[in-house]
Order: C-alpha cells, then structure tokens, then sequence
C-alpha cells in the first residue's frame, strides 16, 4: 500500500524529487525515535506496575498455595476467593479498623502538620534547627520505630507508664487492651505522619506571597481572619495533596502495626493491609492475600484518581 | 500494595537464584571425585561440624547454608519455583507437610530410609505426609512449667502436677506489691500463642478439627481464671515466649511456660534457681499431651538422583542414636530415641521433664496436615477473644470456630 502511494507520488509529482517519500521517512524516524525515548517508561511501568498488578488480579482468582510455587500450576476458583475474605468473620471489624486508622491518623497528622508550619512560619531564632529535629520519626528505619514504641507502652516496664506512675496513674494497657491498642497504633502512625504534613504544607505557605497579608491587615483582616481568608484559599491544593497521598499512604500501613500488635490483642488492631499479610505470607493462603490486597488497590485508586483530578484542576487554573 | 510488590520481589529473586544455580551447578563436582551436598537450614555455624561429622560417614563434601529463620519458608518457595533447592533441607516439624504437599521434597523410603525404632512415635507422626516419610527429626521439644525454686521454697511449695493446684500456687505466689506474678506464658496472636495453649488444650481432649467442645471451654476458663485471679499478667497477649522467659529471669514471674531452648538464657543468669516439671493436668488420671517441637532433615526433589540418594543416607546419619545425641549436646534439645533420651536425662537433669513430655507429645500436624495453619490461627484468635474479655471462653471459641475450615 505504501509503496504503491509513494510511486504515485514520484509518477506526478516529478517536480518535487523524493519529497512525500522522504518526508514519510523522516516521520517515521521521528516517531521512532520518540518510541525509543518513551520505551524505557513503558518498559519499567509494564514490568514494575502493569505485571505485579495483573498478576495480582489473577492469583486471586487462583486456588494459589504454596503447591503452586513447585508444580507452577493454580487451579482457577473464580470469586470464591473473595466470597471467602467477606465471609469471614474478621472481615468487618478488618474494614472498621481500616477506616478508624486512616482517618484517625490523617485528621491527627493534619492538624498537628498544620498546626507546626504555622508556628515555624514565623521564623525564630533556631527553628530551622528544630524544623529539621522534627524530621527525625521520618529519617528512623520503621522496624526500629515500632520496636521503641513497643518497649515504650509496654504496660508493666514500659516508659510512658513509668513516666505516668509518676503521677499516681495506673498503668494503662495501651497494647494489651483492644479499644485503646488501636488507640496507641494510630497515636504512633500520627507521630510518624506529622513530618510529612508540616513539610509538605510549611512549603505551601512560604508559596503564600507576603504582600497579600500586608493588604488585609490594612483592611483589618489579622490573625484568625487572615487565616480563613488569605493562608487557606492559597494552600487549599497542597492541603489536597496532603490529605490524598496521606490517605493512600496510611492505607497500606503494615510494618508499624506488624512491630506494634501483629494486628492483635484478638484482631483489634487488623487492617485490611495487616490481613492481606496475614493470609499471604503466615498462612500461606496466596489467593485469599491477593484478594484482601486488590480490594485495598481499589481504595487506593480512588483516592488516587482524586489527587490526579486535584493537580489537574490546578494547572487549569 | 504490599502484596504486589512481593511479587515482583519473589519474581526478581527467582531470576536471579536462577542464575546463581546456573553458576553453582558448574561447579558442584569437586576435590578427590566427591559429591558436594548442600544443607539448608536456619541454626547457626555450631552445626557445621556435626554436619562434617556425617560428611565423613557418608563419604561427601558437605556446604552448610544457614538461613534467617523467619526467611526459611519464604527462602525455600523461592528454590522451589526456581528449581534450586538445595540437597539437604531443614524444615520445622509443622512445616514439612506443607511443603511434601508441594511435592517439593523426595520419600526418603525412595533411598531405603526410615526413622530408626527407637524415636518417640510423635517424631514419625510429624514427618509423615500421606502415608510416606519425608522427614525425621533426630532431635526433638516441647515445652513444661518452670518454677523459680527460691520462691516455692519460701512459700512452703511443691511444684503443682494438677490445674488446681497450679491454679492455687500461682495465687499464694503472686504479690503485687513487688510485680510478681504467680505464673506466665505466652498467649501472642502467632502461632507461639497456640503452641503454649495446646498442652492445656489437647490434655483435656480439645481436637483441631472442631475446637468448640466442652473440654476445650474448659481449658481457655482455666487459663482465663488464672488472669482472672490476678496470677498472670494481662499482658501475656503479647508476650512471645522470650518475654515470658524474660519475665521469669527478672524475677517477675514464680513459674513459667518454656522450652530448653532457654536453658542456656535461665543458665547465665546469676542467682537464678530453677527447675521443671511436666505441665500440670486436670484430673491426676490424665496424661499431658504437649506439642512436638523440633527440625525435620529433608531430601528435596532436586533432580539429580546420585547426590539424592547420597543426602538420603546422609539423612540417616543425622538420625542415628550416636548423632542424635551430639546434637542434643549443641541444641540442648532431646534426642528423639527414648533410651538415648533416658541416658541424657541422667547426665543433664535440667531436661527431665522435657524428655518425659516428648514421650506423649503430639505433633501439630498429624490431624490436619497442610490444613494446621488454619486451625493454629483459630486457636490462638479464640485465646485472644476470651483474655482481652471480647467473649466468654465458650463463645469466642465457638466464633473461632466459624473460620476455621
């Protein structure tokens, strides 16, 4: 077909030697080349994002178990896999804990985030040494977090009941007693959280021109009013962005709660994530993970389509 | 997420052990015309000359790999998918059916191998799948009360043998005003929660398949009274075992639910007295049935039928009375055969009730097979329900229960 063309091109067109054939030829290149420069993208997303994902959605639709690592061979079972995660009877409470630590974290992290870039904002003498001190949960290994935290709400020897006894308070069973162990493991994902928050938002709010806030104090807007009407209008994107990627990022929350409670005192601090290892990698029930972990990538995604909407509406503006 | 970065994980390591195979396998013939065998497991280098030992006697050259123990399972699913496994392979006892189930490891009747007559029957029970033998522990556990003698001296007691008196002396020992408590064990939401449960649990006929019975209510209400009276701390749902025997050295806990394996651990410790005696029953009548602790020697399908038969012998020679008892001597573990075990007991009277409790010890999986992990989650999540107070002994065993099948 093409060569067909290009003769009919060189029959009429002798006026123009070899134009529309050479033309083509440098398209083609040019859009090769630009096929090669994209190839190393599309590799890495095929081969590091595309094949985990699919791979994923097939095993839980497999009866995969560890057979299937000598024999190759998962027989295919349909949604029984995920008839068997709602049915179960953790599965609620798996759900409830999900949603309490994610939004217990994010509405804690967040504000105390937001909180601290305010304070920092004013620049005092030393607060870039403490702004940088406040970076420390983030810069510590999450193993080695977990496991001082672990020592530190211990009940009987457990620093902060130690430090509580002080005041005649009796020790309190942070990880022993289901209600406030979930208590403690988000009140330790907040802790993590907070460094995050403040950095990303302290950089909203250098971003905030100075000029605006000069204006409304001559109209009389100081304080609480300059807040609500110049700092919030002006970092409402990157308080988009904070809360989205917040959300995802707390979603898959497993170390810490692994350090922490292995999801228990009696399933109290299991999250969707926690479980999906659980079944995956303790009871060797690969399908049943894989089903846990892509009712847990649809949540992700959600949210994730939210922020790409968010950024996407901030460059229109 | 996590899930779907493992696999790329799991994919990556195989490529890559894949062509570590490739390299290694160029290599595996070597000095003086003798076969190199590999053995994996997860001790540590005071195996290696009991290895050599059997090197000898076998007539090879032998290449101890030792694993992270948590990495084993993960390490050995990776060699199985990647045709790498290595020649001899160590598995924990519950594990091995698991992993026959795969068809990953070799009969060892195909190399005329069996557990020598002497071995306490749990020891067959654990490595047998389907009727065959793929695996035999040369030495075995399992776990008994320890009690800190100066504190029953002094209280004016005999270590307890039945659950009222255990239930008596845990009272008249704990003193709060000192932090002691009268007992402790392990009721962690792992499979070491289930593992400290089951003597009280199987004594008293519970049964994997369906533990909601009468008998098995009964046992998660002794060990509820026992929090209840104030003589284990509520804390004992996330302790691990090593916080248990960390309680007891500190001097917190008068009597404790533990292995020998902390006996090197309650040794060291200065000014510590302490012995053990077999787990208490319910009625004097009964007899305690503990679970069988210890690692099975395994023959992986590697492919290569010379050096499978040779790790077949070599699996024989670890299991030989001889072996079983240099080994004892490293793990302080019990030697499977009963008569090499008596003779232990005599010269090493710390391990006494250990060799008495692996006479009758039952091995996980002898009931359910590859279906333990299910049932072992159960357990210790029924535990955990009726000592954090969410449900009567009876009903959280029945919620159990429900998941479990």
């Amino acid at each position: 077909m093409a060569a067909v063309q290009a003769d009919g091109a060189r029959g009429t067109g002798r006026a123009t030697p070899g134009t529309a054939d050479s033309r083509r030829r440098r398209r083609y290149s040019r859009d090769l080349t630009g096929w090669l420069f994209v190839a190393p993208a599309i590799v890495f997303v095929f081969l590091f994002f595309g094949y985990p994902i699919i791979k994923n959605l097939t095993m839980s639709l497999q009866d995969y178990t560890t057979t299937t690592f000598f024999t190759g061979f998962a027989p295919w079972v349909g949604f029984s896999n995920y008839a068997a995660i709602v049915t179960d009877p953790i599965f609620i409470t798996t759900v409830a804990n999900t949603a309490l630590f994610t939004i217990g974290s994010i509405v804690f992290q967040f504000a105390f985030g937001l909180g601290l870039a305010l304070f920092f904002k004013r620049n005092f003498p030393l607060s870039g040494f403490l702004r940088s001190l406040l970076l420390l949960p983030w810069l510590l290994p999450l193993i080695a977090s977990a496991a001082v935290w672990k020592w530190i709400l211990d009940q009987g020897s457990g620093a902060l009941n130690q430090f509580l006894g002080i005041f005649g308070i009796a020790p309190v069973p942070w990880l022993v007693n289901p209600t406030v162990a979930l208590i403690s493991v988000i009140g330790v994902n907040i802790w993590l959280g907070i460094p995050f928050n403040t950095t990303i938002l302290y950089s909203g709010l250098q971003a905030v021109p100075e000029q605006l806030y000069e204006a409304a104090s001559l109209d009389g807007a100081v304080g609480w009013k300059a807040f609500w009407h110049i700092t919030w209008p002006s970092i409402r994107s990157v308080v988009g962005v904070v809360v989205v990627l917040g959300v995802v990022y707390t979603l898959k929350v497993v170390d810490i709660i692994l350090g922490l409670t292995g999801g228990g005192p009696a399933n109290s601090t299991q999250t969707l994530a926690t479980w999906a290892y659980q079944k995956s990698f303790v009871q060797f029930l690969f399908g049943q993970g894989a089903a846990v972990s892509n009712l847990l990538i649809v949540v992700s995604l959600a949210f994730a389509l939210a922020y790409l909407y968010m950024t996407r509406r901030e460059v229109d503006e | 997420m996590k899930k779907s970065r493992m696999t790329v994980v799991v994919a990556g390591a195989a490529v890559f052990s894949l062509a570590l195979g490739a390299c290694s396998s160029g290599s595996v013939s070597s000095s003086g015309g003798k076969q190199n065998l590999t053995v994996e497991d997860y001790y540590t280098k005071t195996y290696d000359p009991i290895y050599q030992d059997c090197a000898t006697q076998v007539g090879v050259n032998v290449n101890p790999v030792h694993v992270a123990g948590a990495a084993l399972i993960a390490k050995v699913l990776q060699q199985a998918s990647s045709k790498t496994l290595p020649d001899v392979l160590m598995l924990d006892n519950p594990d091995v059916q698991q992993i026959a189930q795969t068809g990953a490891l070799a009969p060892l009747s195909d190399f005329g191998v069996t557990a020598p007559a002497g071995d306490v029957p749990a020891v067959v029970q654990a490595g047998t799948y389907q009727g065959k033998l793929y695996g035999i522990a040369p030495v075995i556990n399992s776990i008994a009360l320890y009690y800190n003698v100066d504190m029953l001296n002094a209280a004016g007691l005999t270590p307890p043998t039945t659950w009222d008196e255990l239930r008596a002396d845990a009272k008249s020992l704990t003193d709060p005003s000192k932090g002691v408590y009268g007992f402790a064990m392990s009721n962690i939401n792992t499979y070491e929660g289930t593992w400290q449960f089951l003597p009280f649990f199987w004594t008293n006929g519970g049964d994997e398949k369906n533990i909601s019975t009468p008998g098995a209510v009964q046992a998660l209400q002794f060990v509820l009274d026992l929090q209840n009276d104030g003589s284990m701390s509520k804390s004992s749902v996330t302790w691990a075992q090593s916080d248990v025997n960390n309680q007891f050295i500190a001097g917190k806990a008068a009597m404790m639910i533990n292995g020998p394996w902390q006996l090197p651990a309650l040794n060291a410790t200065k000014g510590l007295h302490f012995a053990s005696v077999p787990i208490p029953v319910r009625t004097s009548s009964q007899k305690v049935v503990a679970p069988l602790g210890g690692e099975t020697f395994n023959v992986p399908q590697t492919g290569d039928k010379t050096k499978m038969a040779l790790a077949g012998k070599f699996v024989a020679c670890l299991n030989t009375p001889a072996m079983q008892l240099k080994i004892a001597k490293v793990s302080g573990n019990v030697p499977a055969d009963e008569a090499t075990a008596a003779t232990w007991a005599q010269s090493h009277p710390q391990v006494k009730s250990f060799v008495e409790t692996v006479k009758t010890a039952r091995s996980r999986t002898a009931e359910l097979g590859p279906k333990w992990p299910t049932a072992a989650t159960a357990i210790y999540t029924a535990v955990q329900l009726a000592l954090t107070g969410k449900a009567t002994p009876a009903a959280a065993l029945q919620q159990a229960q429900a998941s479990n099948h």
